[in-house]
């Protein structure tokens, strides 16, 4: 067992939050890897008829009273006096929910008629539609859009945290190692990048990207975007630790053996940031994650086809309609779930490498 | 004093100009033009679109662009806004104000409520009241701004009318009856529209500051400075208030310069779903409209505010805490 697993399992050992957080990421990551067998419904699967389709209502007993497996009815809607939907669910048939099902986690199976109903038009059945939590305006199912959506939304972070940290290494580690006007003109580029307020400078990059119909050119553009706000604080704090570290007695040990200074800075100082770099990488992920949900939310991101909790909440915007369905901000609570679980992870790793405890 | 203010801010020149720089080339890197919407009007005829292009140097090279843009705003001409058909320092101007009444409401609100459930959870550290806000802060910082607003402006939506209040409106600034209003209904009416949007940035604000404010007073009272005025007898209160909280307060200082800025980047969210017309909103259009000059304005506008945030948190810190020294 590597030191770093040790590490992790005495504090997951010792902080129950952490535990707590760490399973929930665990679940979500799991999940977004296997989205498209668990979703009951292809992200694109639309139904017209069903837009706006309220969560469907699991039932267990037959109109005529006999009890069987769970089962849903297919639902219909007309409009009131107030132009707005009133479903009614058809009582003709019922569609077992069954595991295992077309090559998902579970789905619906075939209608089985209801006891007892003389079938009217002996038409063919309407077919029926799982919707778990509701559907969206074009009919789509909202799980399963949710659980494809997660692949992109919690991805990202992790992805745009690796490439600002690496830039930050980078960056950060020459800085403080060489010093000299090096180091002025990279610090000096830092600031500039600090300086622009964040929103500011996610609407400048987002401009200059390609807004591609593409998906991976967008999700692309996105993370590079991420990162690129995230690089500069970073490699700030390591240059300044690089720079403690260069006045050590080791290094000035392995400079008089002769030792090339880029071995040095790779082998032996930047090493010595890592602890400080896994308590930053995590407490930075939230951030990425929710900066993302923003620039979809605001259409800027990744776009209608594809999905990702930030673009599912686009459809909670139009508050005026909210009202008729509510169940649109829940991809909203998958987002805090994982930003909140991230925070609580970070937070127990900032105690365990600091022991002062988490001032600022 | 003097010598130091004159020092700080000549450097924010350089940065200024580097900033300014970025966002510039960044927009040229972007496709279209602040003309892209009016060359696709048929009735808009070309030679119109060629003299406004030669009015504003949009045909010279990117370099002479960037200098004469440079020349106009330090000559004080901020240039004109092409989406709002208006010069670009009155769109600001404008603005300016909703954001400031909205950053003003939602920051005093957090520091209210922050500092004392600070005090209150470092004093009673692990047990039941800290560990109910450690909790709640917690969760206050992990709700997305924006969740946060959809959130409360679908509660303000399925509300009921409230006695006194009435309905709470859902964005916006003012009421469609404004116009028709009294002095005092006015007021009321835009405090009700701050509700919303002022709680939701709030809301952001007290989770971060409580927790810095119980991390910084916790270690300061393990300080021996404070064991020794403790043990000879001074009240509590007295150690607490005069003693502990004002080197506590430190760290909160430095926030607070942070705030000027955060306040304008990141109320952005909030303002954009709540439809608050502030500075926010207009960045947005603005960007999207590939409106040059309006883009410019605001983000320098931005980064001044937080060289003028930092600034003024040196200048409290020095105030604060007799060992800085403004050098």
């Amino acid at each position: 067992m590597s030191p770093a697993v040790a590490k992790l399992r005495g504090i997951l050992a010792a902080n129950r939050a952490a535990r707590w957080s760490f399973a929930v990421l665990c679940t979500l990551y799991l999940l977004a890897l296997l989205a498209p067998w668990v979703a009951p419904y292809a992200g694109d699967d639309e139904s017209r008829g069903r837009s706006w389709a309220p969560p469907s209502s699991i039932h267990l007993r037959e109109s005529d009273g006999s009890w069987h497996t769970p089962f849903v009815r297919s639902v219909s809607f007309t409009f009131d006096d107030d132009a707005q939907r009133v479903w009614t669910e058809d009582s003709s048939c019922r569609y077992p929910i069954v595991l295992f099902r077309g090559g998902h986690l579970f789905g619906l199976a075939d209608a089985l008629p209801t006891p007892g109903w003389s079938a009217s038009g002996g038409g063919v059945a309407p077919s029926g539609r799982l919707y778990l939590l509701g559907a969206d305006a074009r009919g789509r199912d909202l799980l399963s859009r949710i659980l494809l959506g997660s692949r992109v939304s919690l991805t990202i972070g992790v992805v745009g945290v690796a490439i600002s940290t690496a830039i930050a290494l980078l960056v950060g580690g020459i800085a403080g190692f060489a010093g000299g006007w090096i180091d002025g003109a990279l610090m000096r580029l830092c600031e500039v990048v600090m300086l622009v307020p964040a929103f500011y400078l996610l609407m400048l990059l987002r401009a200059a990207l390609p807004l591609d119909w593409d998906s991976r050119v967008v999700y692309l553009s996105i993370v590079l975007i991420l990162s690129f706000l995230g690089w500069a604080g970073l490699a700030r704090i390591l240059r300044g630790m690089i720079r403690s570290l260069r006045q050590s007695d080791w290094i000035l040990a392995s400079r008089a053996l002769g030792t090339h200074p880029w071995t040095i800075l790779w082998r032996h100082a930047l090493p010595q940031t890592f602890g400080f770099l896994a308590v930053q990488a995590t407490l930075s992920i939230p951030g990425y994650i929710v900066a993302e949900s923003g620039l979809s939310l605001l259409g800027l991101g990744i776009q209608d086809p594809q999905t990702s909790w930030g673009n599912l909440l686009e459809e909670a915007m139009s508050i005026a309609e909210i009202r008729l369905h509510p169940w649109s901000l829940l991809p909203g609570l998958f987002l805090f779930a994982a930003v909140l679980s991230w925070n609580l992870l970070g937070d127990a790793l900032r105690d365990a490498f600091d022991p002062r405890g988490g001032a600022s | 004093m003097t010598a130091f203010l004159a020092k700080r801010i000549l450097g924010m020149v350089p940065l200024l100009l580097g900033v300014s720089l970025l966002s510039f080339l960044l927009l040229q890197l972007s496709p279209g033009d602040p003309l892209s919407a009016q060359r696709g009007n048929p009735q808009i005829p070309d030679g119109l679109i060629r003299r406004i292009e030669a009015q504003y140097g949009f045909d010279r090279p990117v370099p002479e662009q960037y200098l004469r843009w440079l020349s106009r705003t330090l000559h004080g001409d901020l240039g004109y806004s092409f989406k709002y058909k208006r010069p670009v320092a009155a769109v600001l101007w404008e603005r300016m104000g909703a954001t400031l009444l909205l950053s003003l409401f939602s920051s005093l609100l957090s520091w209210f409520l922050a500092i004392p459930l600070g005090v209150w959870s470092a004093l009673r550290r692990g047990g039941w009241p800290d560990r109910v806000v450690s909790v709640t802060a917690f969760v206050g910082m992990s709700l997305p701004s924006f969740f946060l607003a959809l959130l409360l402006l679908y509660a303000a939506s399925v509300l009921p009318e409230l006695p006194l209040v009435g309905r709470i409106p859902i964005g916006g600034l003012v009421s469609p009856d404004f116009d028709q209003l009294g002095p005092v209904g006015r007021i009321l009416d835009v405090l009700k529209h701050l509700l919303v949007p002022g709680l939701v940035l709030a809301v952001g604000g007290v989770a971060g500051l409580q927790r810095v404010a119980r991390g910084s007073l916790l270690e300061t009272l393990r300080q021996p400075y404070v064991v020794a005025a403790r043990s000879r007898g001074l009240p509590g209160k007295s150690v607490l208030w005069r003693h502990a909280f004002r080197n506590a307060a430190n760290p909160l200082i430095t926030l607070l310069g942070f705030e000027f800025s955060a306040l304008l980047s990141g109320a952005a969210f909030t303002e954009i779903i709540t439809s608050w017309p502030g500075l926010g909103l207009v960045a947005l259009e603005a960007v999207r409209a590939k409106d040059m000059f309006l883009v410019m304005a605001t983000v320098l506008m931005g980064s001044f505010l937080l060289l003028v945030g930092n600034l003024l948190s040196d200048i409290l810190h020095a105030w604060n805490d007799p060992r800085v020294k403004l050098s």
